[in-house]
């Protein structure tokens, strides 16, 4: 025997990789567990990926609410790859959203939920939680003017909360303003707090995946049935089983390996998010914009009803993760496959539907003004051009601020109607109302007006048609 | 035999019982301490003063100017995050009110137009008049306001913690 066989088989006695780990890693799986069954895996790989990058930025970040701004500035224009690293830190967490919630669609899809794995899916909804709370703190930890107001912003939301709202928000804030106190607190949650409870439960995750077996893909007309579903399983992966690696595993790392690439990629060719100014509470020219996986949330906050808009805060939220927590318990036996499960499909493809609108609303934001819209030039307007009084309602349609709103021939706003040709809906006095007392949704303007002024507006507004 | 093992198995109960107590009293002795920072911020009772924004002859009556000022007992740490903002008005009385910046609605910072006579949030489109009421948008209440005086001719503005909607607000 060689001296390095002998070292080996040493260190393996002492170690027992042959007894304990290589008996997980040939565990048996079930066959034709395809490209379906990636996901998992993939996310498993971006945590690792977000870990190493995150330990790397720790070395150059200053987390304090003074010096966090300065430090970012650092990491992007002068430290050694500190760009890319931040680029991969940021699409690492996107990827990492993506695949966590594809990972939880195939899941449900194919029904692995179901006996006896409830509490693998029970471990990946208080991950997917945890994960979100992770893009959150992590975007806030960006520390410009967007990072300061996006705290306050979720502080809002926390106090919505009866009874304990107010002081859920102040231990966010770590006071009653930002502060000292606020960046310290985001990063130990981000860098501490929250990584601890994922890797506690994606310890669980895993050891149950060893402890129940990977779900067999299903297939229409077998059912689950937890008296005999053990045994088998059992049989089945004794008859036809593949080892995990390298017959299952190697689509998991080739994948795994190809998210990671397209994440470095788009971090070198696009590259991290701008940082915008300073974050000083006092700058107030910012509009507050979450990342994209946060967006839709947003957007619904615009769009809901005002009236039922609090309760639906601290409502849907606690309410939505019981729903899913209790899934596995609802149903948790039967069909298992998505052709015998039509309703289920139908209902990812509605909430897939619906986030994905929110989040196409949610960067057009038509319900926000448009404080950098284009004043309307003379050309662009109907009527008599050469006419003093409609030239006047042009300039006052810009200065007194109905473009931030109101659109005119490609100029303006999107949050209240279009006035490109108004003179067709409404007359002369109809128009003047609408300006002097507003409507249900804008504001009344007599008070900022003159008389001629609204005479020049409406004049104006009534010639476009 | 059973009664010679059991003054062995009261000793080992007692023992495992021992263990588990004085496990518990080291958790507890560590957690009081861990929680105490995990919950400061609700311990401390933050004191608020009055910070000046300037001299009261400089503010035109009917203008709303953007004032800042420090917050009380700012932690050397803080830098530029001790500031905080207000939308400071005098009206044609010569009367001041100094509104809060966050938007009620969900906290952005609202901006003063003046030319429209507003202010509007770039968040949802929440709409306010110049006295803070709401005039269009999502926003459930009117803006917050600071409490003002008028100290040696200076304008002082009340610090206090940013405002917080609850629940069960309205706008009447």
């Amino acid at each position: 025997m060689s001296a390095i066989k002998k070292i080996g088989s040493w260190l393996d006695d002492r170690l027992g990789y042959t007894e304990n780990i290589l008996p997980l890693i040939k565990h048996l799986a079930p066959p034709r567990a395809k490209w379906t069954y990636v996901f998992g895996s993939a996310t498993l790989f971006c945590l690792i990926l977000q870990v190493v990058t995150g330990v790397a930025l720790s070395l150059l970040y200053q987390p304090s609410s003074s010096l966090a701004f300065q430090s970012l500035n650092f990491i992007t224009n002068e430290a050694a790859f500190g760009k890319v690293l931040r680029g991969i830190h940021y699409f690492g967490a996107s990827a990492m959203v993506l695949m966590v919630g594809i990972h939880m669609i195939r899941v449900y899809i194919f029904a692995a939920y179901k006996y006896p794995r409830e509490m693998s899916w029970v471990s990946g909804v208080i991950l997917l939680l945890l994960t979100i709370c992770m893009g959150f703190t992590g975007q806030l930890l960006r520390w410009d003017s967007n990072g300061v107001w996006s705290s306050v912003v979720a502080a809002e939301q926390m106090g919505r909360m009866p009874f304990i709202g107010k002081y859920v928000a102040r231990l966010l804030l770590g006071g009653d303003t930002i502060g000292g106190h606020t960046l310290s607190r985001f990063y130990s949650y981000h860098v501490f707090i929250i990584p601890a409870m994922i890797f506690g439960f994606v310890g669980l995750h895993l050891y149950l995946v060893f402890r129940n077996g990977i779900s067999e893909p299903p297939k229409a007309g077998r059912q689950v049935d937890p008296k005999t579903y053990k045994s088998w399983y059992a049989n089945m992966l004794k008859e036809i089983g593949v080892p995990f690696w390298p017959d299952a595993a190697w689509r998991d790392t080739l994948f795994g390996a190809l998210v990671i690439l397209v994440v470095v990629i788009l971090a070198v060719v696009i590259g991290p998010p701008l940082l915008n100014t300073a974050p000083d509470p006092a700058y107030i020219k910012t509009t507050p914009t979450p990342d994209w996986y946060m967006i839709p949330f947003f957007a619904l906050f615009a769009l809901m009803p005002p009236a039922i808009e609090s309760w639906v805060i601290f409502l849907a939220p606690p309410l939505i993760i019981l729903l899913m927590l209790a899934l596995p318990f609802l149903s948790n036996k039967g069909e298992r496959s998505p052709v015998k499960r039509p309703w289920a499909v139908f209902g990812v493809i509605c909430v897939v539907i619906f986030m994905t609108c929110l989040l196409v609303i949610g960067y057009k934001a038509p319900w926000s003004p448009v404080f950098d819209a284009k004043p309307l030039p003379l050309t662009s307007v109907r009527g008599n051009q050469a006419d003093s009084v409609i030239q006047k309602g042009t300039h006052l349609f810009y200065i007194k601020g109905c473009e931030y709103c109101h659109q005119i021939n490609g100029y303006g706003g999107f949050k209240g109607p279009n006035l490109t040709e108004v003179g067709n809906r409404l007359d002369l006095s109809l128009i003047k109302i609408r300006i002097v007392n507003g409507g249900p949704d804008m504001p009344s303007f007599g008070g900022a007006l003159s008389k001629d002024e609204v005479d020049a507006l409406a004049i104006f507004l009534a010639a476009q048609k | 035999m059973n009664d010679e093992l059991k003054p062995e198995q009261s000793r080992r109960d007692f023992l495992m019982k021992l263990s588990l107590g004085a496990g518990a009293i080291a958790a507890i002795a560590v957690a009081i301490p861990v929680g105490g920072a995990l919950l400061a911020p609700l311990l401390e009772n933050e004191q608020q003063n009055w910070a000046t924004v300037g001299a009261e002859k400089d503010f035109k009556p009917g203008s709303v100017t953007l004032v800042t000022f420090q917050n009380p007992d700012p932690k050397a740490f803080a830098g530029v995050t001790a500031n905080t903002a207000s939308w400071l008005r005098k009206d044609l009385n010569n009367q001041f009110i100094a509104f809060a910046v966050n938007c009620s609605h969900l906290g952005c910072p609202v901006r003063w137009e003046a030319n429209a006579n507003l202010f509007m949030c770039p968040c949802h489109g929440g709409v306010y008049y110049h006295d803070g009421t709401v005039a269009s948008g999502p926003p459930p209440r009117a803006l917050s306001q600071y409490r003002v005086r008028i100290f040696k001719g200076n304008v002082q503005i009340q610090t206090g913690p940013i405002p917080i909607t609850n629940l069960t607000a309205s706008r009447k």
